[in-house]
């Protein structure tokens, strides 16, 4: 036993070529291993890719899969997301807690059940749910959880725990999950089927600059959110200079109420890695990486699986379609939980095996990426987008949507709504359009692009989806008429304190006393200058923040300000006895009262 | 094409070196950026956020952005000095800094910054973390009560002396800096000598039995706001 860690680790880290930008994948296998990366396993490791200690901690520190101390064999990580808690989820997790016997963040005596909370997990049409190590377990109740608890308690191993299989892919051999994929509406691009390979046959027949300048006639902007015009992106790829480049596709569908990704990755991945490779002819680069979240992680065989079937059609690998010196291939890169890698530069410090800290810029990524080499980082939607631009003609696809936004949106709408799941809409639809589609037409708001997209109320729900308007990166989530909005609100707010990397001070410090004056308002202490203090902190957060994670974290409290201010005016108060209006002076009084034995004269009431 | 980029700050004209940063440019110009994270010796980290300023209307990082010609840079609005006000009170509420008590008093960078900007008071209420403080070297210590996780102490362990002394661990709030062992500075390579020792911009990083060399009263910014040897070197005319 005395040296299993010394061999495992020496076995762990050779495999991986004793290469520390492959951090993320080396800290990874000895975490499922052992349980934990020691602070033994952290020297360890240092001493084997020839990195410091500290460095290997500052990764396996930042993110929220990874643990310095030991867990249970088994871990439960309940979502912790607000569509969560509306469907149940609080009890759901009290149910876990009780039938284990241990609190959020505890392993049960014999080390088998570590339980804890986790940022959405891609469920929210099936919440409340859990991820049991790497196997999903979605629309929980209470008696599931139970019956969960007592079955790992009783060594069933997790992926024992399904039942029911989900539809389509998800009952593949290699997936067997009870995920479901609730797509109600397959639209032209993304969902449509596509003969494997076409796509890419078509891209081969031309030029590299031909398939860039297709891209640009179809006037694809990027999927993620922020809609960069994907052809220009390449554009500044293919022009930079690096002894090699990078195609690196960003499946870190993190943003709460998102899970439209999950779902192209489950039935169209053939897409994607089309995409992905016609990126790689496009900007001249013969390596791709697809970073998944690692809530995804039960993908990854079934993905794997897809990515060997190319190389065996001649998809992927060497000479590809006869193109004399282009090859191309993809490996999958794991995350370990953590938000913020979304954020392209952030994504490939995380594949460069550091913190998800995101980088400067300039250089952008198209310029210095991954390794310091020129890099396309773009959405996994975006690359189906491609690969359709290239079968079908960029004509054909600039005529869908509307005039700004061409194209289709994959939307993932959960919350109070009779039927939430993907659908797969035009640029232009009305926001009201979308809610009578999936039954939410009762809504008191919709969050239109996660927490760091907008709340929006009926005056605004004739406004379109698009990026001149509503922009999303696919989230949406519908509020009924009974919920508590500050509530939410705070959730939002609760979560970017949490997926912070911490790397600047607006974004560290200034979510954090965000949410402390919301809390104050919250819990009626709040006073009307307050929400100007709200306002001004908010809007200093938002300029000052380093990257995207800050500059668009204050949106939960900014837009709920402005369209929903009447839900902050009715609990602020001016104090009247005429002192700092949120000073309780009769409970500052208190201990002195306490300890002299008498009342203040002059504070009696 | 010319060799020399021609931009304005604050509707003043200067001329700068392709590829040079705004707050370096500045600098060359007479005109003072606050900053805290940047240093002369250390790569540019743009963190502390302090030298945020509109560029053509956008905030930026002065530390890291490149001046391009034609630029409309401005530095001394009201709203940039305000911004900048918010992320030092920000940064003062967030750790536990008494500068009546702390030795670094008049050499502190953020203290300065404070008194530069016409800070009385923070808006913001106190966090009062736990932070814990590391006295175990013979002739340094350290106080994480004071850190404001400007990055300093790590570029200049790794850029400056080679070694790799601190690290950045844990995210968000509870980023800290800490060392290359299990817990203790002794445990490190670190020396008095280090070039890492000396970069603190505040009180976090000391060496011990030199607080007092210089008296009170006579420390640099006990006699001049912070930036002062910037804006002497300015120009007459510019």
């Amino acid at each position: 036993m005395g040296d299993d860690l010394a061999e495992g680790i020496r076995q762990i880290c050779a495999a991986c070529g004793n290469d520390r930008t492959r951090m993320m994948d080396i800290v990874r296998q000895v975490q499922a291993r052992y349980g934990c990366v020691s602070s033994r396993a952290m020297d360890l490791i240092a001493a084997a890719v020839s990195t410091h200690r500290v460095e290997v901690e500052s990764v396996v520190s930042f993110y929220a899969f990874l643990s310095t101390r030991p867990k249970g064999r088994v871990i439960i990580r309940v979502c912790d997301d607000i569509i969560d808690r509306m469907r149940g989820g609080e009890r759901v997790a009290k149910a876990f807690s009780d039938a284990l016997g241990i609190g959020f963040g505890q392993t049960t005596p014999d080390g088998l059940i570590t339980l804890e909370r986790t940022a959405c997990i891609g469920m929210s049409d099936q919440a409340p749910a859990a991820l049991i190590n790497d196997v999903p377990v979605t629309e929980l109740s209470s008696d599931a959880a139970w019956e969960i608890a007592r079955k790992l308690k009783a060594g069933t191993p997790p992926d024992k725990l399904v039942q029911r299989i989900g539809d389509g892919q998800n009952a593949h051999p290699l997936v067997q999950s009870m995920v479901v994929n609730n797509l109600r509406l397959a639209g032209p691009v993304v969902f449509a089927p596509l003969e494997t390979g076409a796509a890419l046959r078509k891209a081969l027949a031309m030029s590299p600059q031909e398939v860039i300048r297709d891209v640009k006639t179809a006037r694809l902007r990027g999927r993620g959110g922020a809609g960069f015009p994907t052809g220009m992106k390449w554009d500044f790829a293919r022009a930079a200079e690096g002894p090699r480049k990078y195609v690196v596709c960003n499946a870190d569908e993190g943003e709460p109420g998102t899970f439209k990704d999950r779902v192209i990755l489950t039935e169209c991945p053939d897409l994607v890695f089309e995409g992905m490779t016609i990126a790689g002819y496009a900007i001249g680069s013969d390596t791709g990486i697809l970073y998944l979240r690692a809530e995804y992680a039960y993908l990854r065989a079934y993905l794997e699986d897809v990515l060997e079937r190319r190389r065996k059609h001649g998809l992927l690998g060497r000479d590809l379609g006869g193109r004399e010196r282009f090859s191309f291939d993809i490996r999958i890169q794991m995350g370990a939980g953590a938000y913020v890698c979304g954020e392209e530069t952030s994504l490939l410090s995380s594949c460069e095996g550091l913190r998800g800290d995101p980088k400067n810029r300039p250089p952008f990524p198209a310029q210095k990426g991954l390794l310091g080499c020129p890099t396309t980082v773009n959405n996994v939607e975006t690359y189906c987008c491609v690969a359709r631009i290239l079968d079908q003609g960029p004509g054909w696809f600039a005529q869908l949507g509307s005039k700004g936004s061409p194209g289709t949106k994959v939307l993932s709408v959960s919350g109070d709504c009779r039927r939430p799941g993907v659908y797969e809409v035009p640029f232009g639809v009305k926001l009201a359009e979308v809610l009578q589609m999936v039954g939410g037409q009762e809504a008191q708001a919709v969050q239109v692009g996660g927490p760091s997209g907008q709340m929006v109320g009926p005056p605004e729900f004739q406004r379109t989806i698009c990026y001149d308007d509503l922009a999303t990166g696919g989230s949406i989530m519908v509020f009924g008429p009974g919920r508590d909005l500050l509530e939410v609100v705070d959730a939002f707010m609760e979560f970017f304190i949490d997926e912070s990397c911490g790397y600047c001070t607006p974004c560290r410090v200034g979510n954090v006393l965000l949410r402390g004056q919301l809390r104050k308002i919250i819990q009626g202490r709040g006073e009307p200058a307050d929400l100007e203090n709200l306002q001004s902190l908010g809007t200093a957060v938002k300029a000052a923040s380093r990257c995207g994670l800050g500059q668009t974290s204050p949106n939960p409290v900014l837009s709920s300000l402005k369209n929903f201010r009447s839900l902050y005016e009715t609990r602020v108060r001016e104090n009247p006895d005429g002192l700092q209006p949120t000073f309780d002076i009769r409970a500052a009084l208190g201990e002195a009262e306490r300890i002299t034995g008498r009342k203040s004269a002059v504070f009696a009431q | 094409m010319s060799s020399t980029v021609t931009l304005t700050i604050d509707g003043v004209e200067i001329q700068a070196q392709p590829g040079q940063t705004i707050l370096k440019a500045a600098e060359a110009a007479g005109v003072y950026i606050p900053r805290l994270c940047a240093h002369p010796d250390l790569t540019p980290h743009g963190s502390c956020r302090v030298c945020t300023v509109f560029v053509n209307g956008r905030p930026q990082s002065a530390c890291t952005q490149p001046v391009a010609e034609g630029m409309v840079v401005e530095n001394a609005s009201e709203r940039v000095t305000d911004l900048r006000r918010q992320i030092i009170e920000m940064l003062f509420v967030e750790g536990n800094h008494f500068c009546m008590f702390c030795e670094k008093s008049g050499h502190c960078e953020l203290q300065a910054l404070a008194y530069r900007l016409g800070i009385t008071a923070p808006r913001f209420p106190y966090q009062f973390p736990a932070r814990d403080v590391d006295a175990s070297h013979p002739d340094i210590l350290i106080d994480r009560n004071r850190c404001i996780l400007c990055g300093r102490c790590v570029r200049a362990s790794r850029e400056l002396d080679g070694k790799n002394v601190f690290g950045f661990v844990g995210r968000g709030p509870h980023k800290r800096v800490a060392v290359n062992a299990e817990a203790r500075l002794a445990d490190t390579d670190a020396t008095a000598g280090d070039r890492a020792m000396d970069v603190c911009p505040v009180g976090a990083i000391l060496r011990k039995r030199s607080g007092y060399t210089v008296p009170v009263g006579q420390r640099p910014y006990d006699r001049r706001p912070i930036g002062a040897e910037i804006e002497s070197a300015r120009k007459p005319g510019a």
